[in-house]
């Protein structure tokens, strides 16, 4: 059984005293904390023939689980010739699950730490501690992407925006669903920024702090986005180029303008012969998932907005039951009075944690992938997009050809020649269209097969998380009340 | 039009057989609500044994405002009236809910509509038990269960509304406004001359602004949860409909999930409602009976002030050498006025403190056991599905 290493990330907020005049710029720092473990790896299913992108490879897509990791390993031929060492040779039966070929890297979150630092501006600490994969059974070759196995590196908003955009700007297009960084807010930032330490901006800095936390270990979780060089720059190299470009544009306005060129795609004559029935299927699913998703997600919101208003109120009504048992002029009634006004007072603090469980667990994993969602189908648009290329290369041929046909029969042997060259040209591009449509309608094939089965544990994972504190507020709300209830038993 | 048969919820009460009262039915016309008064009794003083008569709310208040302007009864805490029976909160929901409805699957709909009829009933059910209630005290008070005025609303079987025309030309109604907006003046305004109602004025004065607060406070409380319960129902419809749409093994946990909710937003819901009856009803009950009780401070401050008005004429006729024996007369009566209204008040303000004692401890330990019965409901619900998410 071979080992995988494990990427575990943490991030801390790390907030510092930023002179005035710094203020304008983003001067968020943020700590991830990176560590690779060893662990062995889950049940992986052989890899299979890549060569076509036909049907018949879509149900074992669903079938093997870590049959990804292995797709992924050849697809992506961006760099590292260590790679191919890590496939495994030809197709295999696709019904027993044998033993997995890769060393595969599997990130995970640990905790997070908060640094002072001396200079200006509120940073984050990405805490990074890589351990050295063992060597097991024939398949296995350590691969250590990592230059050292524990380390930390500082990062600001505006980095994490940069890897985003760069992650974006290659990956998208081919068919790849790069996860979306989270979003700038103008106010809650503010008010950090101006140094206001109150509740409100300590609650915004922790719903960053996670969200950037969450952001990252869903981009190291994809097998080819952990690979590339820009995030492994992001998680090691000690001084990060400053991201500038990404000021003018969040991660959020580059997917309004993906969005928006996706739009302006449809809005185009593009009615696209879909051969394949599944992006249509897919398509669909995914617009409906969308709707239910941010649907629940609203509702969700609201239990949250509830829930904080049950602490308040709750809170509130201690303070008048504890001032109502100071009035009461009967003895024993006045003790217990003051003892349920106490039981009020820890169930409000109870209320108050059950609303940030809902909110950090339950609301933000929805509002996460109600954002995935967009880049999903943002990659269905490149896709279209890539079609389109194909055929308008394909029609512009078909003009050559007919412009050079008739000039067969004209005596211009130069601009035969030409059209002759220009055909040649055209037959290149109409092949490498074809090849390019091919190669993304498989990526998204891969990628939408991949990100289903994440969600899928995703959800589950979180969701028993979120159960389990709900049964925990429960329990306490029962060992609360039973301590009251022999307090109401003594009144007399 | 709805009719609903109920239990007589209070047997604290109801406990001499020889007037046993209840209201077993009642029936909602439009806004009016139709109370069905039921008597049971051994006492010769009434005609049958066993009789109902239909009542409405302003037969009650009637009932209530009669007993309120007895010179006889001044010295005695009059049960407070019960509070006319309010829909709003009900009826503005439904209404919002039915603007709402394009937003929401079928079932959703039909889900909140199901809640919000259970809190119609709910709403029902309490203005029931509070009417309930007052004829109870009132049957239960040695001398308040004599009065006349009681008998002919237990059994006339006629329309009191005549009655009531009456009653209503008689006193005006100037009287009670006169109460409500004068008594903090002037019990404040008395000198106090027995220590016993000196600290019981003392006492009432700031336990009432007290209690009201923990009673607005309580309601919020209450409030909050029944939004949560109900954030529950929209939860659990749209994990329905996620797990309508999705076609692999994924399906079974959101259907599970989606029934977890479900369940979940029943217990909330009971939580709610059993949190509103055991203490923000109990809460809102004592408030309006410490105001009863004000009411007989106030009753006999005015009694006082009669008195020490009467002494001051007497004087004033003694200087004058001008009918004596009136003011001789009309103070002795102030006099025994006062006692017998202080006498009774102190009877009266005691069995009050022993009757809120008894009646907070009940409601406490109740309400402290459902609530853990509740949670506990609430554990079990939740780490069976834990285990059926965990083993898939």
């Amino acid at each position: 059984m071979s080992l995988c290493t494990e990427l575990v990330l943490d991030i801390t907020y790390h907030q510092v005293k930023a002179p005035l005049f710094l203020v304008a710029q983003d001067l968020t720092l943020f700590c991830i904390c990176v560590n690779v473990q060893s662990q062995p790896a889950s049940l992986a299913a052989e890899d299979i023939s890549t060569n076509s992108n036909g049907p018949k490879q879509d149900s074992l897509f669903d079938d093997d689980p870590e049959d990804l990791f292995a797709e992924a390993t050849e697809e992506v031929s961006l760099d590292s010739p260590e790679r191919d060492v890590l496939l495994s040779d030809g197709p295999s039966p696709a019904i027993t699950p044998i033993t997995p070929p890769t060393s595969v890297i599997t990130p995970r979150i640990v905790s997070c730490v908060f640094i002072e630092e001396e200079e200006g501006g509120d940073s984050f600490d990405i805490h990074i501690s890589v351990s050295d994969p063992e060597k097991v059974g024939e398949y296995m070759t350590s691969m250590s992407l990592f230059k050292r196995s524990e380390f930390a590196v500082k990062r600001r908003f505006s980095d994490f925006l940069g890897l985003h955009s760069k992650l974006a700007s290659k990956y998208l297009h081919i068919g790849y669903i790069v996860p979306p960084a989270p979003e700038k807010s103008i106010v809650g930032m503010t008010k950090v920024k101006v140094g206001k330490e109150d509740q409100s901006s300590n609650e915004f800095v922790e719903k960053r702090r996670s969200a950037l936390e969450r952001y990252l270990m869903r981009t190291v979780k994809h097998p080819i986005l952990l690979k590339d060089p820009d995030v492994l720059q992001f998680l090691e190299s000690s001084e990060l180029p400053r991201a500038v470009s990404t000021q003018a544009l969040s991660s959020a306005g580059l997917l309004r303008m993906v969005n928006k060129a996706a739009d302006a795609v449809n809005k185009m004559t593009i009615k696209m012969n879909e051969s394949d029935a599944w992006f249509e299927e897919k398509q669909q699913h995914f617009e409906n998932l969308d709707v239910q998703l941010r649907k629940l997600h609203t509702s969700v919101e609201s239990l949250v907005c509830h829930r904080k208003e049950l602490s308040v109120n709750t809170a509130q009504f201690a303070k008048s039951a504890a001032m109502l048992g100071n009035s009461e002029d009967h003895t024993a009634l006045s003790r217990a009075l003051s003892q349920l006004a106490e039981v009020e007072e820890k169930i409000d603090q109870l209320h108050q944690d059950q609303a940030n469980a809902d909110f950090y667990l339950f609301s933000e994993l929805l509002g996460d992938y109600v954002r995935l969602l967009t880049a999903v189908k943002g990659v269905f648009d490149h896709r279209m997009k890539t079609w389109q290329k194909w055929q308008d290369s394909q029609m512009l041929l078909q003009k050559k050809r007919e412009a050079e046909a008739k000039l067969q029969f004209t005596n211009k042997p130069d601009k035969l020649q030409q059209a002759k060259d220009e055909i040649k040209e055209l037959e290149g591009k109409v092949q490498q269209g074809e090849r390019d449509f091919e190669q993304i309608s498989k990526t998204i094939r891969k990628e939408v097969s991949r990100f289903e089965k994440e969600r899928v544990k995703d959800f589950k994972t979180i969701i028993i998380k979120y159960l389990e504190s709900l049964v925990q507020t429960q329990q306490q709300l029962i060992k609360y009340w039973e301590a009251f209830l022999p307090e109401a038993k003594a009144i007399s | 039009q709805r009719k609903e048969s109920l239990r007589s919820v209070s047997v604290d009460l109801n406990h001499d057989a020889s007037l046993l009262i209840d209201i077993p039915d009642a029936l909602c016309e439009r806004d009016k609500v139709k109370f069905t008064v039921h008597t049971k009794t051994t006492l010769s003083s009434f005609q049958k044994p066993d009789f109902s008569v239909p009542r409405q709310h302003e037969d009650f208040i009637w009932l209530h405002d009669t007993l309120v302007e007895t010179e006889d009864y001044a010295g005695l805490i009059i049960p407070p009236a019960p509070p006319k029976p309010d829909f709003d909160s009900p009826r503005e929901k439904m209404h919002k809910l039915g603007e709402g409805e394009a937003t929401m699957t079928k079932e959703e709909y039909t889900k909140m509509k199901q809640e919000l009829e259970a809190e119609y009933l709910a709403v029902f059910k309490k203005t029931v038990q509070v009417h309930e209630i007052f004829l109870q005290r009132l049957s239960s008070h040695p001398v308040l269960s004599k009065d006349r005025n009681f008998q002919i609303f237990l059994e006339y079987d006629q329309d009191l509304s005549v009655r009531r025309k009456n009653a209503k030309e008689m006193f005006g109604g100037f009287f009670k406004n006169m109460v409500k907006s004068a008594d903090e003046v002037l019990i404040s305004g008395v000198k106090e001359v027995d220590d016993f109602f000196e600290q019981e004025k003392t006492f009432l004065l700031d336990y009432y602004s007290k209690i009201k607060d923990s009673t607005a406070k309580a309601e919020k409380m209450t409030r909050a949860h029944k939004n949560i319960a109900d954030d529950y129902i929209h939860i659990s419809a749209t994990l329905n409909s996620l797990a309508a749409d999705d076609m692999t093994a994924n399906k079974k946990n959101l259907e599970k999930l989606s029934d977890l909710f479900e369940k979940f937003r029943k217990v909330e819901g009971r939580v709610a409602s059993d949190q509103d009856l055991k203490l923000t009803e109990l809460l809102r009950y004592y408030m309006r009976d410490i105001q009863a009780a004000k009411d007989l401070l106030y009753r006999r401050a005015r009694a006082l002030a009669d008195y020490e008005n009467s002494n001051k004429a007497l004087d004033k006729a003694r200087l004058k050498s001008k009918d004596i024996p009136q003011a001789e007369e009309h103070q002795r009566q102030c006099l025994q006025k006062f006692d017998k209204l202080s006498e009774s008040g102190k009877k009266e303000l005691t069995s009050f403190k022993g009757r809120r004692v008894v009646a907070f401890r009940k409601n406490f330990i109740e309400m402290a056991e459902l609530e853990i019965k509740h949670a506990k409901n609430s554990v079990t619900l939740l780490q069976g599905c834990i285990e059926l998410l965990k083993s898939n």
